[in-house]
Parts: C-alpha cells; structure tokens; sequence
C-alpha cells in the first residue's frame, strides 16, 4: 500500500481529530451521551470507573478491528445482528479473563462486564465508524473512544468517592497490583460521607454538572475561538469525523 | 367625550406571587414561635442560617442565569427556606442547613427553571436528601429545653457548629420513633402509646421533633388562616388527614398491638405541616379538584404505608415526592369537564 505525501498528511490531521473527537468534542458520554447506564452504575469510586473503562476500552479496540475487517463481507440487512455477535464474543472473553487475572474487581462489576455488550457506544462506533473504515483507523477510534469514556468514567467516579466516602482510587491495590498502594488516598479523614453521592442519585448529579461544565468550556472556547479567527481572518475548517455518523 | 379601551381584567385582587408567599409565612409565624420557645437559642441560629443560606442561593442563581435581583423579593426562596427550616431537627448542625438550602434552592429549584417550574417539593426535596445523606444528624432529635436561654450564645453556636457538642440528656427520640423502635423488639403498640403517647402534648407540640412540626394546634391554625385567605382549598388536607385516619383506624381495629390509632397516626410527625403546608404547594399538586382529592389521598396512603411497614419512622416527604412525581399524570386524567362539553371532551348535543 504505497501513500503520496498529500494523503499521508491528510491520514495524520485525520488521526489527530480522532483523538480530539473521542476525548473531548464527541466524548462517548459528555457528546454522545451514550453508555449512561454502566456510567451511572458503576462510578461509586474512581478505581471502578477506571476498571470498567478499561474493560470498554479493550472491548472497543477489538469490536472496532474485528467489524471492520469483517465489513466486506457484512450486508446491511444483517450487520446488527452481525455486529452484536462479533461484539459478544469480545465481551465473553474479556470477562472470562476479568474473572481469572481480576477476580476482585470482576466482583465488584460483576454484572455489568457481560451488559457491555448492549453498551451503545460500541455498537454506534461499530456502526459509523469501523463498518465504513480500514481497520488501523478503526481501531485508533476505538482506542480515542475508549479513552475519553475512561476519563469521564474516572472524573465521575472521584468526585462521588471524595465527596461520599472520603477517599480516592481506594482499593486501587486489587485493580494495579500490589506495589500501587500508594495511590490510595484518604481525602478527607474521619469523613463520614455524603451518602447521597455513593447512591444512584448522586450518578445522575455528579453527570449533569460535568455536563454543564463542558458545556460551559466549550462556550468559552468557541467565543474566544471565533474572535481570534476574527482577528487573524484565517479560514480554517476543521476536518470532521461527524461527516461519517 | 373620548373613550379609552382597557383590556381586560378589570377586576383584579392584587393577588400576586409575594402577597401569596408573604401570606404563608405569616401562617407558619405561630409553630415557629412555639420552635424557638421550645428549642431554645440554638434553633434561633439554625433557624437563621437556613433562610439566610437559601436567600444566599437563590441570589447567587438569579446572578448566573442574568435575571433581575428583584426577584429575591417575591418571597419564594424565604418561605422555602422557612420549610426547610421547619422541616429539619431544631439543632441540625450550620452545614445541614446550608446544604438543604443549596439542595432546594439550586438543585430543587432553580435547574428546573425557577419558580413555577420545579416538579418537587424543594423543602421536600432537601430534606430527604439531607435525611439519605446524614441519617445520624437528621435523626439527632432535641428535647424541649426548660428556659429559652438554657444556653447562652456561644454554648448554642457551638451546638450548631457539630452535632457532636450536644450535651448528653438533651436529646430524645420522636414520637414515631420511638413507637417504631419499640415495635422492632416486639413490644405491644397499645403498651407503647398507652404509658408514652399523650394526645394533649401533640396537640400543643411540647414533644420533640422537626422544628416545626410538633404543634398540631398551631400548624392547624395556620391552616384554617391559608383556608380563609382562600391560598389553599381544602381538597388536599382533607383527603391526605382523611385517608390516612381511615386506613390507621382500619388496622389498629384489625391488630391493636401492632398498628397505632388514627390520633397517633395524624397528630405525630410531620402529617399536618405536610397536609397544609407541604402538599399544598401550588407549583408541584394538581390543578383540578378532583386531582387534587387523588393527589391527597396518595400521600395520606404513602405517608402510612411508609410510617407502618418502611425502613423510616417517617415517610411523609417520601409520599410528598412520590405523588408530586405523579402529579403531571394526575393532570392529564383528572381535566375538569369543560363547558358545554361531555367529560371527555365531546360536544354535547341539545336533545329536542
């Protein structure tokens, strides 16, 4: 596969933006606003949030390769279906693993690894993305996803655990290993929580004002984007993925 | 001669929204005197921290959503922080407060859209908030004290500054507390009430409690003051005090040693600060009458079923929330039929 230089300049801007996408502007969760159910359930502290986002993650990767590699052949009459099996086999084998090398953090989110499956996000990537892309590019846009859940997932479930619990990525030790115990902190001692926050309603709260503070940034961010353009007159569009959705 | 057309309305009551809110605080200045009177100068503080806390809120929101001050006037952010107030234990700790306020204010009120657009209860709200989020210091309940100056004023700040400081002996446990805990070891209802329950005290509210609520005398007269002024309609205190009279009488007749009477069940708590002054809330119950009748009848049922089998003593805000939740619901079935018209809206038809 030989590329002009024009095309591989193009490939890379391209790659950029799907980072820019999958992190901040068409975040799985603040964007899409897609995988709110795991999202809610899951983020009663910041090391469940970041071992369920790390199990989307590596479903999303290999979800993503796999239709890809598999969308010559997929008709459209059948590709969800298609879809959700490549999907769950994914997942089967993510959460057999989880239960082997993980069995504490499998404990704790359980029943949510095999619900991964019916995740929407990864059957909209797969469904936009990688059913109409080559599969190095589809799996840059799962990893880009994946990770922008992942922080959304891990800010989230901070908030909730230093305000409900007190603490933060407490039993870090069962997800990283044991030499990491230094990343369990105790925020605030002799706390006695707000237990709200650890209790489904403050899932939904914690989400809505993350919302409306990235809502906020990206007011903040447009108008001074547009009065620099303003000043510098240039005319710079920005390459999109949204054209593929 | 020239004559000036004036739209309509030409009659007109000056009722507005601060006359109206203005109007229900003067009717819950009675069971706040008999507060401060039983609960000495610490619920003089608290009682200042929260409405001053919720004006605090309902400025800082007015400010970010670019909306003219002016509408701190209108009262609403006062009486809903007087709620709250009346509504949590009279020495709640200063961050209880503030944090009920913020509750109702910011996230009860204001990110729904402000006054008029809020499907709860805010005081409602807050409280069970602050009641999931700190059982212990919501159930941290004062006994009157003998004089109001028991304790001067840095003893009082210092029992508002952590539940904690509370000196041993001056706390207790409410009437449905009480009643519930006695009933979990397996104690006679009728044992219970007989020895502890005094009708005459609920009556006067010389109990412990809510700030508020303990006066069933004074909140009723508050009532019959809003009932007067035509604020309220009776539909909703009535059919919420009814059903749940009726559904006490029904078990306590059935099983006096695990179920307690109607008098119990009406006089203690929070069922008549709820039935005048809670469910009444123009914003958040239904307009028509007979929704408004449904709307009661709920949460007198709600309010028994969580009080007789639920994890809490209490469940009035639950059944308060619950039903308010419903109240769209409520809207769309319960429409009053309209003139001329059959109740589901057909034309009727002048039979020659």
């Amino acid at each position: 596969m030989s590329e002009s230089f024009e095309n591989r300049t193009e490939k890379t801007i391209q790659y950029k933006s799907l980072f820019s996408e999958g992190l901040w502007n068409n975040n799985v969760a603040l964007g899409q606003m897609l995988a709110l159910c795991p999202l809610l359930a899951v983020t009663t502290s910041a090391t469940n949030g970041f071992g369920m986002g790390a199990a989307t993650l590596v479903v999303m990767i290999l979800a993503n390769l796999v239709a890809s590699v598999f969308r010559g052949f997929t008709t459209p009459e059948v590709r969800i279906p298609v879809f959700i099996v490549l999907i769950a086999s994914i997942v089967t084998l993510v959460d057999m693993w989880l239960n082997a090398w993980m069995h504490e953090l499998y404990k704790v989110l359980g029943l949510f690894i095999p619900l991964i499956v019916t995740n929407c996000a990864i059957l909209g990537r797969v469904e936009s993305f990688a059913s109409k892309n080559s599969p190095v590019p589809s799996m840059i846009d799962g990893l880009a996803m994946g990770l922008g859940f992942i922080w959304v997932l891990v800010v989230v479930g901070a908030f909730r655990e230093i305000l409900g619990s007190g603490t933060l990525f407490a039993h870090a030790s069962l997800l990283f290993g044991e030499n990491m115990h230094w990343l369990e902190i105790t925020v605030i001692p002799e706390y006695q929580g707000i237990l709200l926050l650890v209790l489904p309603p403050g899932g939904f709260l914690v989400l809505g004002f993350l919302l409306a503070l990235k809502r906020v940034i990206d007011t903040v961010w447009d108008n001074k984007t547009n009065s620099a353009q303003q000043n510098t007159q240039a005319l710079d569009t920005n390459p999109s993925v949204e054209a593929n959705a | 001669m020239a004559i000036v057309s004036i739209s309509s309305p030409h009659a007109h009551d000056n009722s507005s929204v601060q006359r109206l809110m203005l109007h229900v605080c003067l009717a819950l200045t009675p069971c706040s005197i008999l507060g401060f009177y039983l609960f000495g100068l610490p619920s003089v503080i608290m009682f200042i921290i929260t409405i001053s806390s919720a004006l605090f809120f309902e400025s800082l929101c007015l400010k970010l959503m670019n909306r003219s001050q002016q509408r701190l006037l209108d009262g609403s952010a006062l009486l809903t922080g007087w709620l709250l107030a009346l509504s949590i234990p009279p020495w709640a700790p200063w961050w209880i407060s503030v944090g009920g306020s913020f509750v109702a204010i910011v996230i009860g009120k204001q990110l729904y859209g402000g006054i008029g657009q809020n499907v709860f209860n805010p005081a409602m709200l807050a409280r069970i908030a602050l009641l999931i989020s700190f059982p212990v210091q919501m159930t941290t309940w004062a006994l009157p004290v003998d004089t109001f100056f028991e304790f001067n004023f840095l003893e009082s700040l210092n029992i508002i500054a952590s539940n904690t400081n509370i000196p041993d002996g001056y706390t207790g446990a409410t009437a449905l507390g009480h009643l519930k805990t006695e009933l979990t070891t397996g104690a006679d209802a009728t044992a219970v009430l007989g020895s502890d329950f005094n009708a005459s005290n609920a009556l006067l509210g010389l109990s412990s409690g809510s700030f508020g609520e303990t006066s069933a005398l004074l909140i009723l007269l508050g009532g019959i003051w809003l009932l007067i002024q035509r604020i309220i309609s009776w539909h909703i205190p009535v059919s919420m005090l009814a059903t749940a009279a009726i559904l006490a009488t029904l078990f306590h007749w059935y099983d006096p040693s695990q179920y307690a009477g109607a008098l119990f069940h009406t006089l203690s708590g929070g069922m008549m600060l709820g039935a005048f002054f809670i469910a009444t809330d123009l914003v958040t119950s239904p307009s028509s009458k007979s929704g408004q009748l449904v709307f009661g009848c709920g949460c007198g049922a709600l309010d028994f079923i969580i009080r007789t089998w639920g994890g809490f003593p209490e469940g009035i805000g639950f059944a308060v929330l619950f039903m308010n939740a419903l109240t769209p619901l409520i809207d769309i079935y319960f429409r009053p039929r309209i003139y001329g018209r059959k109740i589901d809206g057909t034309p009727k038809v002048y039979q020659r």
